[in-house]
């Protein structure tokens, strides 16, 4: 089965919700199972139903990857498993695993707890889902069943985040999930070897995208936040619990630090101290610089940053908050949100994408008025600034990723249409390959070539090397191997003509075929010969011709130069499997003679 | 395939393999026990060991010997700075080594001897917790004999290995003193180490394009392996330092050795004799007794392993027995950072401890230990910080097991006259009784608890049979003794059905299959059109004429196949041959036949050219003569010769009329 398919459920032309499903050489794989953070229905998952309309998913899904702990990819986990009925393998990194059931379950609790919904999953439902994750480490080679192999890479985006390489037999498919190609304040770069895929999924956040230098970026932040403390604003800094949240974090640590400054600086979550913990344990997930250092001074102990208690919303003064979620959503920075935006000294910094239908996007782009749920009204007075801190590879670094792994296809997901239609062109036009962007529920079919493997003998192989006295290989000139393909039990093996004959107990019957060509040619013989070498050597380029006298070879076709006087006899010999050149040779000669 | 041994102490093994062209050095463990004859280095000067006598052979009247030896309670020790025993150097170039792979960190100790200064130009692979803790051991090693002026070879003592023979046991016995050699400087551990490419479990790493290497958990210590190596049709497994029983690290994977063709054993325990269990109990009991009775426990141990169990064992007995307030000190250059890296180790622990890091939690105690002031650690027994919150009694683990060098010559010179002082030894590296040595006479108590985890002789076989090899190398000591030595005691070794290959120091023997074909690949295009070719092949039987009819459809089928070879990073591909520069003359050839079996029947061949439409041929004895076509045909048993003019048309049907006589594909 040639063929790889592709069928994004989610994140296909669009951000929030990944779950793409991929199928090659009959194994069926989903990739990222997320929910999207803009709707309050059904069409928060990814519509399931498309897999199998009834009864069980399981035997139609071989595995379930998770690339990351962001919700937007694996926020249906516990919903497939526990309410559809998935019991299949399920993998993720070590970090994934451990921090993703937090992320659930605050989801989970603002979901029932605050909007009141039902039917949705329970705490004790992300336990069970959890228990049946396998968790893997960067570079192991997992074998899922004989045929699919999975293998994990270091992607950047945010502790644990992995991209994934899949193999059933001689396809391969890199999936990138979200990923970074330069290392920020706590977190290395992605990094793929030369692993040359198939097809390469990747994430197109910021298709369009080439952010200014990483200086500039946290420069303008801090002089954003400063600007705003000096005169008695409130900033609010809306981010999700792991991730960003911590770069963030060090470093206005060490601004105010370096400045001095005396502003109070609140994370606003009792997870702080856990989701630090988090970092320490999996400090070998983190930038080099950190895991060096940490010894002797840990990063996450931070000292000017103290934790938020609800009752400092009213507070008067300037101050910094970090609360959650990232996206303001709902939870407590919404609520901060709504209390703060009314006043013109306040700011609110964005640090990261927003998806569509939260109020995060809303305000990014110029809302002045938000409307709530219960037909409340906040007007946005507040400063509303957007930095793109969120970890995601720009279109530079897309490219880069691109020049790693020297894919054969490229497939865009998790970004907006237009962008994509730009960095496809890009794609198509610098690296001459396919690049497909397939929208949510849009089928693409990949054609691969395949190979087979057979097994050569070193006899024939020796041979070989002997009669191009083991010369380097050049690409420039042909070296060809006749041999015997032998299939037997179902695997391919090519043989020395006569090793066959050997093993089978017969005997080879050799037909030569000699012919004469009469040519009128002074001089020797052997000049003669020289010349008609020449002649070959310019119709057969790149095939090795070699001369002795007056006795010429085309690899194993022989010429013959005979007679002293003005005709000579040019005598042609060659054997059966040989026809296509000897024939070809002694019409060149022939109408040569014709010729002159 | 070739197996070299390098290396005389099978439990710091050190092999090369040459397996398809390559050279693969397997561990390069470096042998201590030459440190044992020479005299400890305190790390303060100590009037005791300055003070001890001279000596001289009798009868020998040598200046330039005078003040190489010294004696103490009749035992002789060379008084200079320690040297070590490194992995001999003259049966391999190790310029010409391609890799190195590292099973586990105290199998690499000789690293820098290997790849520093010798033209090593390869790749060394070893898990991101053998590279962490082998630094720790290598720095510590370094520090401790290099901060001693030990790493140049100035003021070496070197008179004494010329005069082993008048030298009294067991200096007399010393395996080849001139190959000792002092310890490397900081700055080439350094250099060293920045050489390893660190990889994971169960990640396939290719090994330029000839084979892959795949680190498999061996259960043994943090980040400890065996390697299998794979190609398309060898696998090879080396086991070395694995352990079966349940302790921090992740358990052994034995699914993947499995079948090999060749299993290379090392690195068995030191201590068969000595379950570790027991000695754990026996450790604690004997702690515990030496602490009430008001007395010091010392434990001369390595920055790492045993040392983690150790501590997490050794602290619930002390709280069990109500001596909770008994503080413990690891003193070593590098305790902190192996105490806080095995911390952050959790993708390389055992099930248990990893579902702690979940929680979050520490997978080992000892942060909390060290959080509630139990353990102190410090880099070195004078750090002002811990001299002044030394308490006695207290336990101290600091190495070095060898009691040559490290914090530990200097406690047990302190402690040794005191009987309600107390030496526990863990390590196995050390026969007991010759550590302490150059420290008689003695008071303190010492106890000899080895803890060596690894397989025992009995596990080793059971795994060699669970684990069904094609063939076994072992080194020499774990092999049975000879026939003509069985009159001697009997030692403990492998019993093993599979055939074995002994190898010994400085020895290379052959092993492993021959191979016999590479793993190439095929276009599917031209496997398709190589299979529409194919037909079953001739049995002798049927070489006379092919009858397809009668015979069932046979196993093997046969199709030529001319294919031009790409050789790329050690990979084969075949491809499709060029085309020839006008391939419009003779495509149509293609289908017939190439290769022929068989004799050819001169009167069939006469028939079937008729059926071509050559009706002129005259037999002459085994030539057939066309003269129409001005063509001759000269046959023979296994050759047939056709000299034609050069028609192209006479040409095809002669190859036609020889078909249809010769089986042919």
């Amino acid at each position: 089965m040639p063929d790889i398919k592709i069928t994004p459920l989610g994140a296909g032309q669009d951000v929030g919700r990944s779950c793409i499903l991929l199928s090659m050489g009959g194994k069926n794989i989903m990739l990222d199972c997320g929910m999207h953070m803009g709707y309050n229905d059904e069409r928060r998952f990814p519509d399931f139903t498309y897999i199998v309309p009834e009864g069980p998913i399981t035997s139609q899904i071989d595995c379930v990857i998770i690339s990351h702990f962001h919700l937007d990819h694996c926020g249906a986990l516990p919903y497939m498993s526990e309410m559809i009925g998935y019991t299949g393998p399920i993998y993720m990194t070590h970090p994934t695993k451990a921090i993703a059931p937090i992320l659930l379950e605050d989801m989970r609790k603002v979901v029932v707890e605050r909007k009141g919904e039902s039917n949705f999953f329970t705490s004790q439902m992300i336990k069970d889902c959890i228990k049946k994750v396998t968790a893997v480490t960067l570079h192991q080679s997992v074998m899922v069943d004989n045929e699919l192999e999975i293998k994990a890479y270091y992607a950047g985006h945010v502790l644990g985040a992995a991209m994934f390489w899949i193999r059933v037999g001689s396809q391969s498919v890199v999936y990138t999930g979200d990923y970074n190609m330069t290392p920020d304040r706590h977190l290395g770069a992605a990094w793929i070897d030369k692993c040359r895929p198939d097809l390469l999924i990747t994430e197109s956040t910021y298709a369009t995208t080439i952010r200014d230098s990483k200086r500039c970026r946290e420069r303008d932040f801090l002089k954003k936040v400063h600007e705003c403390v000096e005169k008695g604003g409130k900033v609010l800094i809306p981010v999700f619990a792991l991730g960003r949240a911590q770069e963030l974090c060090i470093l206005l640590e060490t601004y105010w630090e370096r400045m001095n400054l005396k502003y109070p600086v609140y994370f606003a979550l009792g997870l702080t101290e856990k989701a630090n913990n988090y970092y320490k344990m999996f400090i070998t997930w983190t930038n080099q610089k950190i895991r060096k250092t940490f010894v002797q001074r840990n990063m996450f102990d931070f000292k000017h940053i103290k934790p938020f208690d609800k009752t400092y919303i009213e507070n008067p003064g300037a101050m910094v908050v970090f609360a959650t979620p990232g996206m303001l959503h709902a939870g407590l920075s919404l609520n901060i949100f709504k209390k703060w935006a009314p006043y013109e000294q306040n700011m609110v910094i964005m640090p990261g994408f927003c998806v569509q239908g939260t109020v995060g996007h809303k305000i990014l782009n110029g809302a002045k008025k938000v409307e709530f749920e219960n037909r409340q009204v906040v007007e946005v007075k507040m400063a509303v600034e957007y930095m793109s801190f969120s970890a995601h590879a720009d279109a530079k670094g897309i490219m880069q990723l691109i020049q790693y792994c020297e894919p054969k296809n490229v497939l865009l997901v998790h970004g907006e249409a237009q962008k994509m239609e730009f960095l496809k062109d890009k794609i198509e036009k610098e690296f001459k390959i396919n690049c497909y962007m397939p929208a949510n529920g849009e089928t693409t079919i990949i054609n691969t070539p395949t190979k087979v493997p057979v097994d050569v003998s070193l006899r024939l192989l020796k041979a070989e090397a002997v009669r191009y006295n083991a010369l380097p290989p050049d690409p420039k000139r042909r070296r060809v191997v006749n041999g015997m393909l032998c299939v037997k039990d179902n695997r391919l093996s090519l043989l020395d003509i006569d090793e066959v004959c050997d093993e089978i107990g017969i005997n080879r019957h050799v037909i030569r075929f000699t012919s004469t060509v009469r040519f009128d040619d002074t001089g020797s013989a052997v000049k003669t010969a020289e010349k008609l070498k020449a002649l070959l050597a310019e119709k057969l380029e790149g095939w090795t011709i070699t001369i002795s006298e007056a006795n010429i070879s085309v690899e194993s076709v022989l010429i013959k130069v005979e007679g002293e006087d003005n005709t000579k006899s040019i005598y042609v010999s060659w054997t059966n499997q040989d026809e296509d050149l000897g024939s070809y040779i002694l019409g060149l000669l022939q109408s040569v003679v014709q010729g002159s | 395939m070739k197996l070299y041994c390098l290396s005389s102490d099978a439990s710091k093994p050190c092999f090369v393999l040459s397996f398809r062209e390559l050279l693969i050095m397997l561990d390069c463990g470096l042998s201590a026990h030459s440190v044992l004859n020479f005299l400890p280095l305190p790390p303060v000067p100590s009037t005791r060991l300055a003070s001890l006598p001279n000596y001289t052979p009798p009868h020998v009247n040598d200046p330039l010997l005078e003040g190489e030896l010294k004696e103490c309670c009749g035992r002789v020790f060379v008084d200079s700075i320690p040297e070590f025993c490194p992995p001999l150097d003259k049966v391999v170039d190790f310029s010409q080594l391609d890799v190195i792979l590292i099973s586990n960190y105290t199998c690499m100790m000789a690293l820098p001897f290997i790849t520093e200064d010798t033209g090593f130009k390869g790749q060394v692979y070893a898990t991101e917790p053998t590279l962490q803790i082998g630094r720790f051991y290598l720095e510590e090693l370094a520090e401790w004999v290099s901060g001693a002026g030990g790493s140049g070879n100035a003021g070496a003592a070197k008179r004494w290995k010329e005069m082993l023979h008048v030298l009294p046991s067991p200096l007399a016995l010393a395996a080849r003193p001139r190959s000792w050699r002092r310890l490397f400087s900081p700055a080439s551990v350094a250099r060293a180490l920045s050489r390893v490419r660190v990889v994971g479990y169960d990640e396939r790493v290719d090994i330029y394009g000839a084979l892959d290497a795949t680190a498999v958990s061996s259960g043994f210590c943090l980040g400890s392996a065996n390697w299998v190596l794979r190609s398309a049709r060898e696998k090879v497994a080396y086991v070395s330092g694995s352990s079966t029983l349940t302790t921090h690290p992740r358990p052994i994977n034995q699914a993947a050795l499995r079948g090999a063709d060749l299993l290379i054993l090392a690195a068995l325990t030191q201590t068969p004799a000595h379950n570790p269990d027991h000695m754990l109990g026996d450790l604690c009991v004997h702690a515990t007794v030496t602490l009430r009775g008001g007395g010091c426990v010392l434990c001369p141990v390595y920055p790492s392993g045993v040392l983690y169990d150790l501590l997490e064992c050794l602290s619930a007995h002390l709280d069990g027995a109500g001596l909770q307030h008994v503080p413990m000190y690891v003193v070593s250059p590098v305790a902190d950072s192996s105490l806080a890296y095995s911390n952050i180790l959790a993708e390389w622990v055992s099930v248990g401890k990893q579902a702690k890091v979940y929680l979050p939690e520490e997978p080992f105690p000892h942060a909390a230990l060290a959080r509630a002031g139990r353990l102190r650690h410090a880099k070195h027994l004078h750090d002002d910080a811990f001299s002044a919150e030394f308490r006695q009694p207290c336990v101290v683990f600091c190495g070095h097991p060898s009691l040559r060098f490290g914090a530990a010559v200097h406690l047990v010179e302190l402690w040794a006259n005191n009987p309600a002082h107390a030496i526990i030894f863990t390590e196995p590296d050390f026969p007991h009784t010759e550590a302490l040595a150059p420290f008689q006479p003695l008071s303190m108590k010492a106890f000899h608890c080895p803890i060596d985890t690894s397989l025992n002789y009995s596990q080793a076989s059971k795994l060699v049979r669970e684990l069904r090899p094609k063939e076994l190398a072992l080194p020499d000591q774990y092999a049975p003794p000879p026939a003509h030595h069985q009159h001697t005691a009997p030692r403990a070794h492998i019993t093993t059905e599979v055939p074995t290959v002994v190898v010994r120091r400085g020895a290379a023997r052959t092993c492993g299959v021959r191979r016999r074909s590479a793993r190439a690949h095929l276009p599917a295009s031209l496997a398709a059109a190589a299979a529409a070719r194919a037909a079953p092949a001739p049995t002798p039987a049927t070489t006379a004429r092919p009858s397809p009819a009668a015979t069932p459809a046979p196993a093997l089928r046969l199709a030529p196949l001319t294919a031009s070879l790409a050789l790329r990073d050690n990979r084969l591909d075949l491809l499709p041959p060029p085309p020839l520069p006008a391939a419009g003359t003779s495509t149509a050839d293609a289908e017939t036949a190439r290769v022929h079996w068989g004799a050819l029947d001169v009167e069939s061949f006469v028939l079937a050219l008729a059926r071509e439409g050559i009706t002129e041929a005259r037999v002459e004895g085994d030539i057939v003569h066309l003269p129409r076509h001005d063509t001759l045909v000269q046959i023979e048993r296994h050759a047939t010769h056709v000299f034609c003019e050069g028609r192209a048309d006479v040409r095809q049907a002669l190859r036609r009329a020889l078909a249809a006589c010769l089986p042919h594909v």
